[in-house]
C-alpha cells in the first residue's frame, strides 16, 4: 500500500508539469500544411507580433520594437519610423543613411504624399538606393512617416509599403482610442466627484438650518457631518479607497438623509469586519447608495427600507445595497446599463459598473436584481487582491 | 461523557457554519461596525487557527517521550512569530497580498511564480492537514474504541460540509473563541491536575529521568544536535509560509497593526504553549507507559482526578482537542481551496466545490495510508517545506532589490521540491539507517539554505529578469501608510 501512495505521488509530481508542458507545446505547434497557408499564417503572425508594440503609440521604444516585424512584412532592405519632428528608428542595412532619413521624410510630413526618392550612397556594397516615403496619418492627420529602402523602387514596394502604413495606422488609431478611453474614464470619476447631486446640498443646508434655533447641538453636528462628506468627495488623489472609508462617508451621507426624513427611512447594515480594509474604486458604494435611498422613498407606503451588507467571501468581498422600492423593468436596466438610454438621475450604476469592469476585467460587473414592483438588489463582487489595486 | 462533548463540539461548528453569525445593526451604532478588527481579536483568531492538534495533544506527547529537547517545537512554533514581526507582516500587509501566491504574483510581477507559489501552498496545506485528521482518529478510538479512520472522515466531513455552505469562511470572532476555549481546555483540568500533583506529596522525577530525560541531549537519541538545529530552523522559518495565518493578516487595517497582532500573538502562543509542556513532564511521573502515543493529554485527567471529576475534565480536554482539529483544518480547507479554485481551476462557485473535496479528500487519504508518525513531527515537516520556499522567498522579496523572476522560480523549485521530496520519503518509507534517517525526518538545515543559495545565484546570474516595477513596489512595501507620498498611480492595463 505504501508503494502504490509512492506510485501516485511520483505519477501526480510527473503527470502535472508534463501536462502543462504538453498544452504550452500544442498551442505553438504551426497551421497550414501547404506553402501558401504557410505564407498566410507567417504574415499574419508578423503582424501580431507588431501589434503590441503601436498599441502605446507612435514612441520610439515601440517603434523600435515593432520596426523589425514591420521589415519582415515589407521585404525590404532597411526601413525607418519618423513622428512629426524626429527619427524614431531606422533599421536594416545601411545604417548610415539613418542621419538623411529625417530629412527624406520632411515633404511627406507636409502634404502627406507618398514619395519615391533616388539616395546617393558612394559604397558599392550598399543596398539602399532608393526609397519609398509613405505618411502614417491618423483621423487624416499625418502624424509620422514610414520610409522603405531598397535597391529598386519597385512598384511592389511602393505598394507594400502603403498598404503596411495603413495597417501601422489602424494599430495607432487603436492606440489612439485605448488613450481616449483612460481619459473618459478619469474623466468621469472627476464628474463623479462634481456630482454630488445639487439637490442634496440644498436640502443638506435646509435640513440642518431648521435645527439651528430648535436644536443647535444637533445642528452643529450635521453641519461637520456635511463638511466631512463633501470633503471626502471631493478629494483629488488616488483611485481606490478602502471599504472603511467608502463606507464612513456612506454613513455621512445617510445621517443627512435621515436628519431631513426621519423615520421615513430606515437603514440596516451588516459589515464584517473583515472586509473592511479591502481595497474598493473611489465612489464606487456611493452612488448605489444613493440610488437605493432615491427609490426607496418612492415606495407605495412612503417608508423606504434600505439594507446594506459587506460580508466576507474568502478571496474576495460581496457587497450588496438593496431598496424596496418600486424596482424597474430588468430590459430598461440592461439600456441603462449598456448606456443607451440616460437615467434619471446621476451617473449611476451605469459609471460604477463600468468602472468595475474596467479595473477588476468582466467577470466582476454589477450584478443587479430588481422588477416590476420588486425593489432592487445591486451586487457587487470585489476581490481582496488585484494587481495594481491599492488604497494608498 | 467526552462522547457528548465532542458531539457538541461538532453540532455547535455546523450549527454556526450553516447559518452563521448574523448581526444586523441600523445606523446608529454604524461606527462600532466600522470599527476594523483589533489587534487582540485578530490574534486570538490567529492563534484559535494555528494552535492545531500538534500543540494541542503533540507536544505533550512529545515531551513525554523525548524530554527536554522537544521543548524546541512549542518554542519554535511561538519564536517563528518573532521572525514574522522582525522581517515579513508590515511589509506584506502593505503589500495588499491575501495570500501568499498574490505576494508572489505582486512582488515578482509573473504568472508562474504564482503559479509555482500556489502549487507550494497546496502541498503544505494537505501536508498540515494530514496529521490533524490522523489525531483525529486517534482522539476518538481513545474515547470510544471507534476503528482509527472514523475520527478522521468525521472531521474531514464537517470540515468539508462547512466550507461548502460558506460557513466558518474566515469568521474572526468564532476563530478567536477557539483560541480561548483551547487555553481554558488545557488550563482548568491542569489546575486540578497540579492540586492532586501537590496532594500526592509532589513527587519528583525519578533519578535516571532527571539525569537523561530533563537534560538536553542526553535522551540517547542519534544525532540528536543537528535534528535539534534543525527543527529550529524549520520552526522560526516556516511558520511565515504557513496559508491559513497569512491570510489573517489582511484583516488588519495597516502595517503598524500587522505588527501589533504579531506581538499579540507571540504572548498569546507563549501563554498557551507552557501548558502542553507541564502535561508532559506530568505524564512522565504518572504515566509513563504512554511513550510515543499523543494520548497523554486525554488520557491524564482520568489518570490523576479520577470519579466524575475526572470525566468532566476529560471531557473539556476531548472538547478542547476537536475543537483544534475543527479550526485549524477549516482555516487551512479553506485557504487551500481557495487556491485551488483560483489558480489551479477555472474560478467561479463550482471550482471553489471541487476545490474543497479536493483540499479535503487528498490529505484525508493519505492519513488513512500513510504510517503513524506522531502528529507534532508531521506538523514539523509541513513547517521544513515552508520554510525552503516560502521563507526565501519572502524574506528576500521584501528585503532584496535584486531579486529576480528567474531566481525566485529557481529557489521555489529547489527549495520546496527538496524537502518535499524529503517529506513524502519519511511518510511513506522510513524509518531509515544511519544518518540519513536524521536527514530525511529534519530535512530544513540542508534545504533551507540551499533555497536561499539558489536563489540568489540564479537571480545574479539574470539580472535582465528583475521585475520592471521593483522600485515602486519596495516603496509600497516599506513605507508606513501614513506618510504622504507617490505611490505610483493605477493605471488601466493597456494590452
Amino acid at each position: 500500500m505504501e508503494y502504490l501512495v509512492g506510485v501516485a505521488v511520483a505519477a501526480g509530481l510527473v503527470g502535472v508539469p508534463a501536462l502543462v508542458l504538453w498544452r504550452v507545446m500544442r498551442g505553438r505547434r504551426e497551421l497550414g500544411t501547404s506553402p501558401a497557408e504557410r505564407a498566410t499564417f507567417e504574415t499574419l503572425h508578423t503582424a501580431s507580433l507588431a501589434g503590441p508594440p503601436l498599441r502605446a503609440g507612435l514612441t520610439a521604444d515601440g517603434a523600435e520594437r515593432a520596426s523589425r516585424h514591420l521589415r519582415a512584412l515589407l521585404g525590404s532592405s532597411a526601413l525607418a519610423i519618423t513622428d512629426g519632428e524626429r527619427l524614431l528608428v531606422y533599421d536594416g542595412a545601411g545604417e548610415h543613411h539613418a542621419g538623411q532619413a529625417f530629412e527624406q521624410a520632411r515633404a511627406t510630413l507636409k502634404d502627406g504624399r507618398t514619395q519615391v526618392l533616388a539616395v546617393d550612397c558612394e559604397l558599392l556594397e550598399c543596398p539602399v538606393r532608393h526609397a519609398v516615403v509613405v505618411p502614417l496619418t491618423t483621423d487624416d492627420r499625418v502624424v509620422g512617416t514610414l520610409a522603405a529602402y531598397g535597391p529598386h523602387a519597385s512598384a511592389g514596394l511602393v505598394k507594400a509599403a502603403q498598404e503596411v502604413a495603413g495597417w501601422v495606422d489602424s494599430q495607432l488609431e487603436l492606440a489612439e482610442l485605448d488613450r481616449s478611453r483612460t481619459l473618459l474614464m478619469e474623466a468621469e470619476v472627476r464628474a463623479l466627484r462634481a456630482q454630488i447631486s445639487p439637490h442634496f446640498i440644498y436640502n443638506s443646508l435646509t435640513t440642518i438650518a431648521s435645527f439651528v434655533r430648535t436644536d443647535p447641538e444637533r445642528a452643529r453636528e450635521l453641519l461637520l457631518e456635511f463638511a466631512d462628506f463633501t470633503r471626502y468627495s471631493f478629494r483629488r488623489h488616488g483611485e481606490f479607497t478602502t471599504l472603511a472609508e467608502e463606507l464612513r462617508s456612506i454613513d455621512r451621507y445617510l445621517t443627512l438623509e435621515r436628519a431631513r426624513f426621519g423615520d421615513q427611512l430606515r437603514v440596516t447594515l451588516r459589515i464584517a469586519p473583515e472586509v473592511l480594509p479591502v481595497a474598493v474604486p473611489f465612489l464606487c458604494l456611493q452612488p448605489l447608495v444613493e440610488n437605493a435611498v432615491r427609490h426607496g422613498l418612492e415606495s407605495r407606503n412612503g417608508v423606504g427600507r434600505i439594507i446594506i451588507v459587506a460580508e466576507d467571501g474568502g478571496a474576495e468581498c460581496r457587497i450588496s445595497v438593496e431598496d424596496d422600492g418600486l424596482g424597474m423593468e430588468p430590459d430598461r436596466l440592461r439600456r441603462i446599463l449598456a448606456g443607451e438610454i440616460a437615467p434619471s438621475g446621476g451617473v449611476g450604476l451605469a459609471n460604477v459598473d463600468e468602472r468595475l469592469r474596467q479595473v477588476y476585467g468582466d467577470e466582476y460587473g454589477l450584478v443587479v436584481e430588481t422588477g416590476e414592483g420588486a425593489g432592487t438588489k445591486v451586487n457587487v463582487r470585489l476581490p481582496k487582491y488585484h494587481p495594481g489595486v491599492s488604497a494608498r | 461523557m467526552s462522547l457528548t462533548a465532542v458531539l457538541i463540539v461538532v453540532v455547535a461548528a455546523v450549527l454556526i457554519g450553516a447559518f452563521g453569525i448574523r448581526v444586523s445593526r441600523t445606523t446608529s451604532d454604524f461606527y462600532v461596525a466600522s470599527r476594523t478588527v483589533s489587534p487582540l481579536w485578530n490574534a486570538s483568531a490567529i492563534g484559535g487557527e494555528y494552535l492545531s492538534a500538534a500543540s494541542f495533544l503533540g507536544v505533550a506527547g512529545l515531551v513525554l517521550s523525548f524530554g527536554a529537547d522537544m521543548l524546541w517545537l512549542p518554542v519554535g512554533w511561538t519564536g517563528g512569530y518573532l521572525v514574522l514581526l522582525v522581517l515579513v507582516s508590515a511589509p506584506l500587509r502593505r503589500s495588499g497580498a491575501y495570500t501568499l501566491p498574490d505576494f508572489a504574483e505582486a512582488r515578482l510581477e509573473s504568472m508562474t511564480v504564482r503559479r509555482a507559489a500556489s502549487v507550494l501552498v497546496v502541498l503544505i496545506g494537505w501536508l498540515y492537514l494530514m496529521p490533524q485528521f490522523q489525531s483525529a482518529g486517534l482522539v476518538l478510538r481513545e474515547i470510544t474504541g471507534a476503528p482509527r479512520w472514523a475520527g478522521g472522515l468525521l472531521v474531514a466531513l464537517v470540515v468539508a460540509v462547512n466550507v461548502l455552505s460558506g460557513g466558518m469562511r474566515s469568521i474572526t470572532f468564532v476563530q478567536a473563541f477557539q483560541y480561548w476555549l483551547k487555553l481554558t481546555a488545557l488550563a482548568v483540568p491542569l489546575v486540578f491536575l497540579l492540586m492532586a500533583w501537590r496532594a500526592g506529596g509532589a513527587p519528583g522525577l525519578s533519578p535516571q529521568d532527571a539525569a537523561t530525560w530533563q537534560v538536553p541531549l542526553a535522551g540517547g537519541k542519534e544525532y540528536a544536535l543537528y535534528s535539534t538545529y534543525s527543527l529550529i530552523l524549520a520552526t522560526f522559518l516556516g511558520t511565515m509560509g504557513l496559508p491559513h495565518v497569512l491570510v489573517r493578516f489582511y484583516t488588519n487595517p495597516d502595517g503598524r497593526a500587522a505588527r501589533r497582532t504579531t506581538l499579540v500573538v507571540l504572548s498569546l502562543l507563549g501563554a498557551f504553549y507552557l501548558l502542553p509542556a507541564l502535561y508532559g513532564w506530568l505524564g512522565r511521573l504518572y504515566a509513563p507507559d504512554l511513550v510515543r502515543t499523543d494520548a497523554v493529554v486525554l488520557t491524564l485527567p482520568g489518570r490523576m482526578v479520577g470519579g466524575t471529576l475526572g470525566d468532566l475534565l476529560t471531557a473539556l480536554v476531548t472538547a478542547g482537542a476537536f475543537a483544534a482539529f475543527l479550526s485549524t483544518s477549516s482555516g487551512l480547507t479553506v485557504s487551500v481551496a481557495g487556491v485551488i479554485a483560483q489558480d489551479l481551476l477555472k474560478g467561479g462557485v463550482r471550482s471553489f466545490r471541487i476545490a474543497t473535496l479536493m483540499a479535503v479528500a487528498v490529505p484525508l487519504g493519505l492519513a488513512l495510508q500513510a504510517r503513524a508518525l506522531p502528529v507534532a513531527d508531521v506538523v514539523g515537516l509541513a513547517f521544513a517545506v515552508a520554510a525552503s520556499s516560502f521563507c526565501p522567498l519572502l524574506v528576500l522579496g521584501i528585503w532584496w532589490r535584486r531579486l529576480s523572476t528567474a531566481g525566485a522560480l529557481a529557489g521555489l523549485f529547489v527549495g520546496g521540491g527538496l524537502a518535499c521530496a524529503a517529506v513524502l520519503v519519511t511518510i511513506v518509507g522510513g524509518p531509515y539507517e544511519g544518518p540519513a534517517n536524521a536527514l530525511l525526518a529534519q530535512p530544513a538545515a540542508w534545504t533551507v539554505p540551499i533555497a536561499f543559495v539558489v536563489m540568489v545565484a540564479v537571480s545574479f546570474l539574470t539580472p535582465h529578469r528583475v521585475p520592471p516595477g521593483v522600485a515602486r513596489t519596495m516603496v509600497r512595501l516599506h513605507t508606513p501608510e501614513d506618510l504622504n507620498l507617490d505611490r505610483g498611480d493605477w493605471r488601466p492595463r493597456s494590452s
